[in-house]
């Protein structure tokens, strides 16, 4: 194995703060959650480089629970801006007045 | 040092998700970000854990792409289109990422695991199997039934209540 852990874990920071940097400036939702979902990548990538170099099934089997939990959530974020759009006729994230059903 | 592999596969996944938040079209957004999910499967089976690398083409870019691209067709063409944002909130934005990515970055080069490599064999997905039902199968179960309840609760927060209404409305 020629790369070393430190590369993966700069990649992983790229990545995390591409995230943040759509979090703190984009409006619409669904970039949000675009921006979310890469957050969420970076950590599984993390999370099994670590466990390629100590190395222990620990780390994959996190990841694997991590990926299913990451699928719910999409599925409920999605679903949480269907409404929002149907009750504003909007996804910008600032037009949403309040949370009134 | 890193190989050629692995320098081609971050640049793809790094231009893919900026390209995912930058892109005006939202369609094409969603279609980067499978680009950024794909490269991290590739770094997956360059970690080699084929498994966890099945397992995100399979949920990642296989469902979730998939379910966020129908999302996207669901909303009105303009919106999908235009980009509202404040150009002074960008800026600092683009500061705060470059700002994070270098001192971060700057910590982790310094700290003990720069030059950290392995020759170890990598781990069998026999053993991740033997982790989920022996060790951890009351997390399995308990993740059986969030999936579960979140995929319900999505279908009902989504239901459609008032066709008419939206119909008339739309």
């Amino acid at each position: 194995m020629t790369n070393e852990l430190v590369d993966f874990t700069l990649v992983s920071v790229a990545l995390l703060c591409v995230g943040i940097y759509g979090l703190a400036v984009k409006r619409n939702a669904l970039r949000m959650l675009f921006a979310v979902e890469i957050v969420v990548n970076a950590a599984n990538l993390n999370l099994v480089a670590f466990a390629r170099f100590v190395p222990d099934s620990g780390g994959q089997t996190l990841a694997l629970f991590s990926i299913a939990v990451a699928a719910a959530e999409v599925a409920v974020g999605l679903a949480l801006i269907i409404v929002a759009y149907r009750m504003y006729r909007d996804i910008d994230v600032a037009k949403f007045g309040t949370l009134r059903g | 040092m890193a190989d050629a592999a692995f320098l081609a596969l971050s640049v793809l996944t790094i231009a893919s998700a900026i390209a995912a938040l930058e892109l005006r079209s939202l369609v094409y957004g969603a279609i980067a970000l499978m680009g950024t999910l794909g490269g991290i499967a590739g770094f997956f089976l360059l970690l080699d854990s084929p498994f966890v690398a099945m397992f995100q083409i399979a949920v990642y870019v296989g469902s979730i792409a998939v379910l966020i691209l129908f999302t996207v067709m669901l909303v009105r063409r303009e919106l999908i289109f235009t980009k509202v944002e404040d150009r002074r909130r960008r800026l600092a934005g683009v500061g705060l990422m470059l700002v994070a990515m270098a001192s971060l970055g700057a910590v982790i080069v310094n700290s003990g695991i720069s030059g950290i490599t392995t020759d170890e064999p990598a781990v069998d997905f026999r053993e991740i199997g033997a982790d989920f039902l022996v060790r951890y199968w009351p997390a399995l179960i308990l993740m059986g039934l969030v999936l579960s309840g979140a995929v319900t609760g999505a279908m009902v927060l989504a239901r459609r209540e008032d066709t008419e209404d939206d119909q008339r409305a739309g």
